[in-house]
């Protein structure tokens, strides 16, 4: 559980397990939308892994990742729901702080 | 939205055994910045409800004495609300505010905040939320914000295509 909240805390995981909603996805597709190399992302899926959020399977060398649905089920807890929304409410407050000026 | 720049981290730390909820966040602001946004409506307006308009401000008097109230309309059509008073307001440094969600009414939590001035005219935002018991905070945090402060984000997946297309 700890870790599957660590592995939630970066925005990069939280955007391929979004990804991974949809379908099974190669770790090069995976990397596509990121400025990133491909063994960054490969990193942050052995996270997930690790966390149990995602799986891959042996498909010759192609070895999609998927996601874990019921691990995510798990972590629709209290600490998780104040957590996504904080996170929300200060990328909101990020976003603000950019638009106005300083005085 | 943030385009470049790498988002910063939310630290959320609730201890077993002890009825508090901490959390750390970072700005690339400086502090007298980050706390005129938590003090006039009209900006605490714009980021509070994290992006959904149907948040109504009734009160909102970020000073020592005042007062919040604030409605929410969940995607349910149900309207939730939430209220308390500032107990103490230092400009630029440090609140304390009481929280009650109505529908979960006479158990109140006692939430402070440090704005905390970083060097390159950066703010370290500190929050101490403490409940009266384990059941409270579990319950309020689970039940109220969940399905009040948050209703449009209910499913995760939801949550969480939101957050991809915001990158």
């Amino acid at each position: 559980m700890d870790r599957a909240f660590t592995a939630l805390g970066d925005p990069v995981r939280r955007a391929i397990l979004a990804r991974l909603s949809t379908g099974p996805v190669t770790v090069n597709d995976l990397a596509e939308p990121f400025d990133m190399t491909k063994q960054a992302v490969s990193k942050h899926i052995q996270v997930l892994e690790q966390a149990d959020l995602v799986t891959r399977t042996r498909d010759a060398q192609r070895r999609p990742v998927h996601l874990n649905p019921s691990a995510l089920e798990e972590l629709t807890s209290w600490i998780d729901h104040y957590r996504l929304i904080h996170e929300r409410r200060f990328r909101s407050l990020d976003d603000l702080l950019d638009r106005i000026p300083d005085e | 939205m943030s385009t470049s720049r790498t988002t910063n981290p939310l630290t959320v730390t609730a201890p077993e055994g002890l009825p508090f909820i901490d959390f750390e966040r970072e700005f690339d602001h400086p502090v007298e910045k980050v706390f005129r946004a938590h003090q006039d409506s009209d900006l605490f307006r714009q980021w509070i409800g994290a992006g959904s308009d149907d948040l109504t401000l009734e009160a909102h008097e970020f000073r020592t004495g005042g007062r919040y109230r604030f409605v929410q309309q969940g995607e349910d059509g149900e309207a939730y609300a939430f209220n308390g008073v500032y107990h103490v307001v230092r400009d630029n440094e440090f609140a304390i505010q009481t929280f009650e969600f109505e529908g979960y009414p006479d158990v109140v939590s006692i939430e402070s905040i440090t704005f905390e001035r970083l060097d390159g005219g950066r703010t370290r935002l500190r929050g101490h939320a403490v409940y009266p018991t384990m059941e409270a905070r579990d319950g309020m945090v689970g039940s109220g914000m969940e399905t009040g402060m948050n209703a449009g984000y209910a499913k995760l997946d939801d949550v969480l295509d939101g957050i991809e297309g915001a990158l």
